[in-house]
């Protein structure tokens, strides 16, 4: 937990400023603390001026990059870039073309989400419109993967849909091989706000309320999503106060999954003091009408699903956990050594987070449930609880 | 001052520690291969010095101290003070279960594999105690591609490691083989694009852990001939290149010479009659600088008018002249440039030479009739048993060559029979020249240095010429005064040079693997004669040689065909008796020396 709340609490030191000589906006994105908004929380200044580095480096007459944004947002229940690039689309492009000033570049992608294109193409080409910001959908197939950075650069270069390795990393030699800097959406609509000078320290943050009522064997499915709002609060604010204040804090027992529907994190709701971290999402699960096997087949389900292929763990492994968890008597250790090995082994950040979301739950949650002795024979329950402990 | 700075630079070294042992490495390295040079083994599958890392088998996991995960030494580079462990508890955790997922995407087919003996998967299995059935398999109902009778890929094998797709692609540029399908369904398939097709070099095979894509075995019928050969003549014919590094298959040092074991282990396996492929090679250098010359004569470049150099390109002459030994060149020749095929030389590939010899002059000599002759041929390439099989090859209706076993398949029918190739005293193989017996001990045949360079990259140039000097001077000492064309050699993409033979200008060409073919079919006009060999390194890296083949093995198996050219007495095709004889006898035969000496080509595209 503690790793957790300090993903995000980078503050520049006076030390790192760049002077006010330096590149205006870039002064003022670092003076505003911004960090990035895709989940991994890197200063903003610092894609920046590695972009910016890498580009000094190349010849005096081929000193070409690019910029993309990501707008793919295949993290199931995170819509909060929806919502942004459905209010503030001309935000978003500013943004782009500050970057794109700043870099010296003559391109700009913004890649999207294929659905949100189809709902918001008239907006997003009118925002685009005469900018050298070209619109680029995601293709279809490309998955949850199809998000993660180096995939995006495969995506655009027509090859197979599927992380790189890295080094290079992107913002030496991304797309095309040139230096690439890559922001997600909300990341280019604070630094428009930066611009403007009417920034706050604010996030984006979803908050989705699964079925509170169904029982534990009469439901049909349970991801049966009642609410869905995107809210936007000061960044510093505890889970729990955003809950409060957005009038979403439960009656009933309940826990919750941060940033996302498959990789997030699961926490008891007495874990819930500390500040956002990640994708900005807060799914509420009720504790006691939730059927634990039905939720984490889901979640190990969606990462089987969007595996690329590429490594052992994440390839073989998710589809052994499948295979154990589809079983009445499911070998509860084994299950814990392939994910514990997805998250030692993976090649990528999917493979990586794919076991967050089952080793949470049962560590944070499971334990609370006063009828877990029912849900999984006793037997189960108790290795289970050993297991994940 | 630059410099000496920039050279203690470059010399820097930095020291790092590998299961506490403190090692000194230079900064660009791997783990892997620091790991490597100080004798720590690191297991790993889907790693090959011929390609970039991939980092997807995740076997070679190493823990660094100060990491949060385990990473993977293939693709982690050292750096100062890095405090490194192999074999952790956390490691071997790690490491066991990766493998124990891997071996159920494999199904074995131990028995009848014929890289079971030096079995990766197998060797790792015991050394780390590998619960090889903890997982299900879950490839029973995976398809096997197969690509004419030369090469397979068997998916039910596969275990995803996408080495065949590297050699396809990004060593050989021919991009035939493709990933389909994500996750667990991702399976290699062969392109249905109309445009690419397979050449048969095999390199998909040998750069295979596993042994999924592998050659279309052939041993199971020549073990059975062996068993029980009835009224025919078993007769094996080896290639140059086998001799350097069939060694490897029985623990011998890369670039060890066997070419005495080797006789003698054919013999022992049953074959009647063991010959030397060089001598057909032999055969092949005068059929093919005869051409060369004749072509180069039609072109005027010869006769003194070297300002007759734009008739080079004349329809008649065809220049430049092309080599055509290499089967995996010809198919893709005919695939992808038909308009080439005419450049083409139209000797046959030294395997066919010899075959065709024995079952004309050798046969008659030895009162064998030719239908109750079976050669087998044992060679370093997959791509030869699509050229046994070709029509046009027909020798009195005929096939010339009547099976083609990779050097793989004959290491395993060997081991399989318990033969051990290093403990063998070494024979003679017998000569094709000269009728009778076989006999291990006499009536020896020095192999001749031309043809044992066959095997490596611009060895058929440097034979050619060799002899294409000799009948340029016709037997004057003074103009035909040299025999190495260094040239040629060595393991370049591509060589390219100006050589002097008989006092005139020759711009050849060595294409050191189809990779590197493309620049040099763009300026063939600046050419007057060009090697091409599909496998990098030439037939010493061939599709069908012993697992594994890196540049390293290939460059000691090349500097050990150098080396016997080197110390033969004789270094000149033509000086070969007995191929002088049998063409001389040939030449009485009407259409005959045309059946056993020439062919030609089809367009495939």
């Amino acid at each position: 937990m503690a790793r957790l709340s300090n993903l995000c609490d980078f503050v520049p030191s006076d030390r790192d400023l760049p002077s006010m000589a330096d590149n205006n906006i870039l002064y003022k994105i670092k003076k505003a603390g911004l960090i990035g908004r895709g989940g991994a929380c890197f200063p903003v200044w610092k894609k920046w001026t590695a972009v910016k580095n890498a580009i000094d480096e190349r010849p005096e007459n081929d000193r070409k990059s690019c910029v993309i944004c990501n707008a793919s947002e295949g993290e199931p229940d995170v819509k909060k870039d929806f919502y942004i690039l459905k209010n503030h689309p001309e935000k978003v492009i500013a943004g782009m073309l500050l970057a794109l000033a700043y870099l010296g570049a003559k391109r700009g992608y913004l890649y999207i989400n294929a659905n949100y294109y189809r709902i918001l193409r008239a907006k997003l080409e009118k925002a685009a419109d005469g900018t050298p910001v070209e619109i680029l959908v995601k293709p279809s197939g490309a998955g949850y993967i199809g998000g993660e950075e180096t995939s995006i650069l495969n995506a655009i270069e027509g090859k197979r849909i599927e992380p790189r390795l890295k080094p290079p990393f992107p913002f030496k030699a991304g797309l095309f091989g040139l230096p690439t800097l890559l922001n997600n959406v909300e990341t280019f609509y604070n630094v428009a706000l930066v611009e403007e000078g009417s920034y706050r320290p604010d996030r984006f943050v979803t908050i989705i309320e699964q079925s509170p009522k169904p029982t534990f064997k009469a439901f049909a499915r349970l991801r049966k999503i009642t609410k869905r709002e995107v809210f936007l609060f000061p960044e510093d604010w505890t889970m729990e106060k955003i809950l409060k204040k957005s009038g979403r804090l439960p009656s009933y027992k309940f826990f919750v999954q941060l940033g996302g529907g498959a990789s997030g994190m699961v926490l008891n709701s007495s874990q819930l003091k500390n500040p956002l971290a990640g994708s900005g999402s807060i799914t509420i699960y009720n504790l006691e009408n939730h059927d634990p096997m039905e939720l984490i087949r889901q979640w190990i389900g969606f990462f089987y699903g969007e595996s690329c292929g590429k490594c052992v763990p994440c390839r073989e492994g998710t589809f052994r956990v499948k295979e154990q968890l589809e079983k009445n008597d499911v070998n509860w250790p084994l299950v814990k050594e392939l994910l514990n090995n997805l998250a030692e082994t993976s090649f990528c950040g999917l493979g990586c987070s794919a076991p967050i979301a089952i080793t949470s739950y049962f560590k944070n949650v499971f334990p609370l449930i006063s009828d877990k002795n029912n849900v999984l024979a006793s037997s189960q329950s108790k290795t289970v609880c050993e297991c994940f402990s | 001052m630059f410099f000496v700075e920039l050279s203690l630079g470059m010399l820097k070294k930095i020291t790092i520690t590998i299961n506490g042992k403190k090692i000194q490495c230079s900064p660009d390295e791997t783990i892997f291969k620091v790991a490597k040079n100080n004798d720590i083994e690191i297991p790993g599958l889907c790693g090959h010095p011929d390609f970039p890392p991939k980092a997807n088998c995740r076997v070679c996991v190493v823990e660094i101290k100060g990491y949060n995960k385990l990473v993977t030494s293939c693709s982690e580079k050292a750096t100062d003070g890095m405090v490194i462990s192999t074999i952790s508890e956390r490691v071997k955790k790690a490491r066991n279960l990766n493998l124990e997922l891997i071996f159920a995407e494999h199904i074995e087919k131990c028995p009848t594999c014929a890289i079971n003996f030096s079995c990766r998967l197998l060797y790792y299995a015991e050394k780390y105690k590998i619960e090889v059935r903890r997982f299900g398999e879950r490839k029973t109902e995976r398809k096997t591609y197969k690509f004419a009778n030369a090469v397979e890929i068997d998916g039910s094998q596969c275990i995803d490691c996408r080495n065949c797709v590297d050699a396809c692609s990004m060593l050989q540029k021919i991009n035939y083989l493709e990933i389909k399908g994500k996750g667990i369904n991702q399976e290699i398939t062969p392109s249905k694009d109309l445009e690419v097709d397979c050449i048969y070099c095999g390199q998909c095979a040998l750069h295979c852990p596993v042994n999924s894509a592998a050659e279309q075995s052939e041993w199971q019928e020549v073990e059975k001939l062996l068993q029980n050969p009835g009224d025919k003549k078993l007769v094996a014919m080896f290639a140059p290149s086998i001799r350097v590094s069939i060694g490897e298959e029985f623990g011998l040092p890369y670039g060890k010479v066997v070419t005495g074991q080797l006789a003698a282990a054919l013999r022992k396996l049953g074959f009647n009659y063991v010959f030397d492929v060089i001598f057909g090679a032999d055969i092949t250098t005068v059929v093919e600088a005869s051409e060369l010359v004749t072509k180069l004569k039609a072109a005027k470049q010869i006769t003194g008018d070297q300002s007759a150099i734009g008739n080079r390109q004349s329809a008649i002459s065809h220049l430049p002249m092309i080599t055509s030994c290499c089967p995996g060149w010809v198919k893709y020749a005919e695939f992808y440039h038909p308009e080439l095929l005419p450049n083409l030389t139209s000797a046959r590939s030294p395997h066919v030479h010899l075959a065709g010899a024995i079952k004309t002059y050798w046969a008659e000599k030895s009162g064998i009739d030719p239908k109750n002759i079976i050669t087998v041929s044992i060679m370093p390439c997959t791509a030869k048993k699509f050229e046994a099989i070709r029509k046009e090859l027909a020798v009195n209706g005929a096939r010339p060559v009547d099976h083609v076993l990779t050097t793989r398949e004959f290491a395993f029918l060997l081991k399989r029979n318990k033969i051990s190739l290093g403990k063998l005293k070494p024979e003679n193989s017998d000569n094709p020249a000269r009728a009778g017996k076989s006999d291990p001990n006499s009536g020896a045949i020095q192999p001749n240095g031309a043809g044992s360079i066959y095997g490596a990259s611009g060895g058929v140039m440097e034979s050619a010429l060799r002899t294409a000097a000799a009948l340029i001077c016709k037997g004057d000492k003074i103009c035909d005064n040299r025999i190495d064309f260094k040239e040629a050699r060595g393991m370049e993409g591509v060589k390219e040079a100006d050589v002097t033979i008989g006092g005139h200008k020759l711009r050849i060409a060595v294409v050191n693997g189809i990779g590197h073919i493309s620049p040099i079919i763009k300026k063939l006009a600046d050419y007057d004669y060009i090697e091409v060999m599909a496998c990098p390194g030439g037939c010493i890296g061939g599709g069908g040689q012993p697992i594994p083949t890196t540049p390293e093995i290939r460059r000691l198996r090349a500097e050990a065909l150098y080396k016997i050219d080197k110390n033969a007495p004789l270094r000149k095709a033509h000086e070969n008796k007995g191929v002088m004889e049998i063409l001389k006898w040939l030449k009485t035969k009407g259409k005959l020396e045309s059946q056993v000496l020439h062919t030609k080509y089809i367009k495939r595209g």
